[in-house]
């Protein structure tokens, strides 16, 4: 393949689409990479067979212990935070087709890699492998759909964008049994079988999302969707102007945003990561250990389902007011949930939980659609990819605060049942500092916006979507 | 733009193509509730 035929391949005229191509099309592409890279949330099940490689049955002594694997998933995280800052200006600029293309090459190409440090028992190669190489594949293929999503639905922004984020907190419900099942085939009495299902999920996950990349479409220059026009009644909170990915970091708005994810994720994120251990603390003797997977379970079918749900919700509701429901319910919900647990009322705690972290999970899918209202379509990949370095700062604060808080709880003579009461209440404090960004959020000035020479390339003017007329 | 314009997508692909990523992620979340179901035994 020739350079020119390369560009001719990936190019943004070779990917517009026909007159009657029909916009649903779309979402599955985008769901074929974030199913892919979702992957990533079900990273811990390689951690027990990994500290065996050497030993099989039991650890040796050479073999590698488990904050030496920990490493590997942090490394992916920090550089998909990278990946998603620093390549969403050349996104924007090359188009999905190739974002995606190189998006798989590094996902897929960071399992092959890290199959091979496996194979040699070269930890520095699995970090290179899966924690640069896939973290980078990660953070572009994040990315990548975003802004197609929001130019071929500017009448469901949410819901679209919605899907696609949708698709990144479920890859783990099939990268987990299909982890498992290959690791089953692959292990004999002379491996675990991490190599060759790493192998196996590198390709697979290539060639699903090349599937992506190939399907993908931008619409032409002033596409709309058939029989719908914009209401007359302009929003305020939309914007029909756009705002220069550089210019964007200079206004007070991206900041806000940044502060307002921030804080959700962190109060999010904390609990995550300690959902089973807490539910067990909380109701000593009555969860078991197959009880509190359940609960861990039910809180990732809910940040999955959250994803869809707020953001398509965000499209009648407005963003801010959506972001202000998280907050204000996320707030009482976080102050009654140690209530739940002294009554040992195990079905309101998991529902209670269960509904902080489909916010959780809602916060994410609508911020995409909220930049888009704010900044306008033209750069908002990048603006998305930029501002979701908040969520590797959140990735951070979260576990830490949760953890040294408990600590320091139980240091302190607290019962172990008690000792997440005050984090809930740090929490929902936390909470309440992003309710006040939030509200902060004021239309971006028009000294920040483009000059009109420099609108959308394709598909439709930044638009308001329907529902939201006259919603502040 | 806007007028009624013929569907150039074939309804079966685009039916196969949302199966393609149906399917796997609805039997993921079949096992996830499988396992969440001990939570309340």
């Amino acid at each position: 393949m020739n350079n020119e035929s390369t560009n001719s391949f990936f190019s943004k005229e070779r990917i517009t689409a026909p007159p009657g191509f029909n916009r649903w099309m779309i979402p599955p592409a985008a769901l074929a990479v974030h199913l892919c890279i979702g992957q990533a949330y079900a990273f811990s099940v390689f951690n027990n067979p990994m500290t065996r490689l050497i030993g099989i049955t039991e650890s040796a002594p050479n073999d590698w212990d488990l904050p030496t694997l920990g490493w590997i998933f942090s490394i992916a995280i920090v550089f998909l935070g990278l990946a998603a800052a620093f390549a969403g200006k050349w996104l924007e600029e090359v188009g999905p087709r190739k974002a995606m293309f190189v998006a798989a090459c590094c996902f897929g190409g960071g399992f092959m890699v890290a199959a091979l440090g496996i194979a040699w028992h070269q930890i520095w190669l699995v970090y290179l492998g899966y924690g640069v190489l896939g973290g980078t594949g990660l953070g572009i293929g994040y990315v990548s759909p975003v802004s197609t999503l929001i130019k071929w639905f500017p009448d469901k922004r949410g819901m679209a964008t919605g899907m696609a984020i949708m698709g990144f907190g479920g890859g783990a419900f099939i990268a987990s049994p299909m982890s498992v099942a290959l690791m089953k085939h692959f292990s004999s009495e002379t491996s675990v079988g991490v190599a060759q299902t790493f192998v196996v999920m590198g390709i697979l996950y290539f060639i699903s999302m090349m599937i992506g990349a190939l399907a993908v479409r931008i619409p032409a220059p002033n596409w709309k969707p058939e029989g719908w026009t914009p209401p007359a009644k302009q929003n305020a909170m939309i914007s029909r102007n756009n705002v220069h990915i550089d210019q964007a970091l200079k206004t007070p708005q991206f900041w806000l945003i940044w502060w307002a994810l921030c804080l959700n994720v962190t109060a999010g994120i904390g609990v995550l990561g300690q959902a089973s251990v807490m539910i067990q603390e909380s109701f000593k003797g009555a969860i078991t250990p197959a009880a509190a997977a359940g609960f861990v379970g039910v809180l990732s079918l809910a940040n999955m389902l959250g994803r869809f749900f707020w953001s398509s919700v965000s499209d009648y509701l407005g963003r801010k007011n959506t972001y202000y429901t998280f907050f204000i319910l996320g707030t009482i919900l976080y102050f009654s949930v140690p209530g739940m647990g002294a009554a040992g009322n195990v079905a309101l705690f998991v529902l209670f939980y269960a509904i902080i972290i489909s916010m959780y999970g809602g916060g994410f899918s609508t911020l995409p659609a909220y930049l888009a209202d704010l900044f306008g379509t033209r750069f908002v990949g990048g603006i998305h990819g930029r501002l979701l370095t908040a969520w590797s700062a959140a990735g951070v604060f979260g576990p830490v605060l949760v953890n040294y808080i408990r600590q320091y709880q139980v240091d302190s003579g607290v019962p172990p049942a008690q000792a997440y009461t005050t984090t809930m209440y740090i929490m929902a404090g936390l909470l309440i500092i992003g309710f006040f960004c939030n509200m902060a959020v004021r239309p971006v000035s028009s000294h920040h916006h483009m000059s009109d020479e420099a609108t959308p390339e394709h598909g439709a003017s930044p638009q308001l979507t329907p529902a939201m007329a006259g919603n502040k | 733009m806007n007028a009624k314009t013929q569907s150039t997508t074939s309804p079966v692909l685009l039916i196969l193509f949302w199966l393609y990523v149906g399917i796997p992620l609805v039997m993921g979340i079949w096992e996830t509730l499988l396992k969440a179901a001990a939570l309340f035994k």
